[in-house]
């Protein structure tokens, strides 16, 4: 028997096995391809202070083993998440963390104070690296001076898991890590979608509304396994790792270069089973390489 | 919301219809679970490296006593000609069956509109309508007649009326110049359509002005299918919602059109 339980902090996840907001979207949509509570924990849709409507259509276009998006955070904001969803999904015997999203301190603060009230919701992923909303979002993330202060002032209301997930389109994600780690975050989250655009060469055209939105699947991972890498070299709260993950082979990569746990995103998309037989996939390899514990794969990355 | 699966199936067939219009035989190997006309598979496309999502195809028709669906697959990207391609005894990958479904009419007077590849959901409404009574009629817009599909499947179930762009088949023109779509009194109550978004558009403000119900189906660009990604959505009179799953059937009137 392999023990697959990972610690992030002060949460406790019985495999390393998450799924990453905005591709999962409260679990329930996943019922019928995937046991939930046979995954670590899922983090649930960006949900900001009110109701957004998100972005106009087209949000969304194909890329070679990829995928833009340009959602805009709809959702109904977070009094109808915690009066109407979270009353239906607070059953799920897993890790549930609430990502949120604002355009000011002020709006984050709100929407974590009001989660914070709420005592079995284990933790919130911060989300300071949205590139698809006008104003917030990835502007935090982009700058060390803000997301030091937004991760405090959320520190100060928010007594739970603290994750903060980080933005790609920096010049030194490292420095971003340890400004949020110094700011009081129990965890980082990495690595959001890269800014990228296509473009119709018939009509001269944008293929998104928004012109610009997240680039993810499986052509970011080599970029993010570079920034997990970065970034759990310099920081002593654990790591999770995101970006194209796919397979069980893809999360031990991820947890070589030093992620304690990693979450699943766009490859939801195309296989809504893929979550729980990457759960049953780390077994497998474990199995195979005579390994017990599951933490002892993280940072084993060999550079001699 | 009924139950969703993701399945292989084996292709029992590949018949090519026209230069662009190819029908997939596909056998499941136990019972099928019920489905409905109007519902899609999202079908994934392996072997295609330019491509990664799955590609949304409407169940074309079901035959629950042999296990097998087709679907009707119009080439248009990489993605689609990738599947038109495949050949039988090859595996195919999908999650189904998803979204909405044309409902029953109250009214047994009842139109079916399709163009281009819109005419894919249309057969296996034909058949559950006449399963329950009432007698389909079909109208088919198309190109040319080059591009017309499986007429003979159709007309097993009810009159079907062609228009065709270049007059090449039928009467020329659009959908709507057809003799059946007359100014005043038509002959019929509810209005199915699937096809090219400003076809739709005509046939919903038809419908409005003379107080014919109308059902259309959109085929928004889809990632997951099943109401995650908020990709898909089309404006409705309650705000944005997923094509995927509050649709791709919607009553024309609650779409902001």
């Amino acid at each position: 028997m392999v023990d697959l339980s990972v610690d992030i902090g002060n949460l406790q996840l019985k495999n390393p096995v998450m799924t990453a907001s905005g591709t999962f979207g409260y679990g329930e949509e996943y019922r019928d391809f995937v046991d939930i509570s046979a995954l670590g924990g899922i983090i649930v849709k960006g949900t900001t202070g009110s109701h957004r409507e998100g972005n106009p259509y087209p949000r969304m276009a194909e890329t070679p083993m990829g995928m833009l998006n340009a959602v805009g955070l709809q959702n109904k904001g977070v009094d109808v998440f915690l009066s109407e969803t979270w009353p239906r999904i607070r059953t799920f015997r897993t890790n549930v963390l609430v990502n949120v999203s604002g355009s000011t301190v002020e709006e984050y603060v709100e929407i974590a104070s009001k989660i914070a009230e709420v005592k079995d919701i284990p933790g919130i992923e911060l989300n300071i690296s949205c590139p698809n909303v006008k104003e917030g979002g990835m502007t935090f993330g982009t700058s060390c001076p803000s997301a030091i202060a937004v991760t405090r002032a959320v520190r100060e209301v928010f007594p739970r898991h603290l994750m903060v997930k980080l933005s790609p389109n920096v010049t030194d994600i490292v420095e971003i890590a340890k400004g949020v780690e110094g700011a009081g975050a129990d965890s980082v989250s990495l690595i959001n979608t890269l800014l990228g655009m296509a473009i119709d060469a018939e009509t001269w055209r944008p293929l998104l509304s928004t012109v610009t939105g997240g680039l993810s699947g499986p052509c970011i991972k080599p970029v993010a396994l570079r920034m997990v890498w970065q970034v759990a070299s310099a920081v002593k709260i654990p790591v999770v790792g995101l970006g194209g993950i796919s397979s069980a082979t893809d999360a031990v990569e991820f947890l070589l270069a030093g992620a304690s746990a990693v979450q699943v995103g766009t490859a939801n998309f195309v296989d809504p089973s893929v979550s729980g037989r990457i759960v049953d996939g780390l077994a497998g390899y474990m199995q195979r390489h005579n390994i017990e514990k599951i933490t002892d794969i993280i940072g084993g990355l060999d550079v001699s | 919301m009924s139950k969703k699966y993701i399945t292989d199936f084996v292709i029992l067939e590949n018949r090519r219809h026209t230069h662009e219009f190819v029908i997939l035989t596909l056998q499941h190997p136990e019972m099928l679970p019920q489905m409905f006309p109007g519902q899609f598979a999202e079908v994934r496309v392996d072997g295609s490296p330019q491509t990664y999502l799955r590609r949304p195809l409407s169940i074309h028709d079901v035959d629950y006593k042999n296990n097998t669906i087709k679907l009707l697959i119009q080439e248009v990207g990489p993605g689609t000609r990738r599947l038109a391609s495949m050949k039988s005894g090859e595996k195919l990958n999908l999650v189904y069956p998803l979204g909405t479904y044309y409902s029953l009419p109250d009214k047994k007077r009842v139109l079916l509109v399709g163009g281009g590849c819109g005419v894919a959901p249309l057969l296996f409404l034909g058949r559950y309508l006449k399963e329950n009574g009432i007698d389909p009629r079909f109208l088919v817009g198309a190109r040319s007649e080059n591009d017309l599909v499986e007429l003979d499947a159709y007309r097993e179930l009810g009159d079907v009326y062609i228009t065709t762009e270049d007059g090449s088949r039928g009467t020329r023109g659009f959908v709507i110049h057809h003799p059946v779509m007359k100014t005043f009194e038509p002959d019929f109550d509810w209005l199915y359509t699937c096809g090219p978004e400003p076809m739709m558009r005509v046939l919903a403000k038809y419908s409005r002005e003379r107080n014919i119900t109308c059902e259309v189906s959109l085929e928004n660009k889809m990632a997951c299918g099943i109401g995650a990604c908020l990709c898909c959505v089309t404006p409705t009179i309650e705000g944005n919602k997923c094509t995927c799953t509050d649709g791709p059937v919607f009553n024309a009137n609650y779409l902001k059109w």
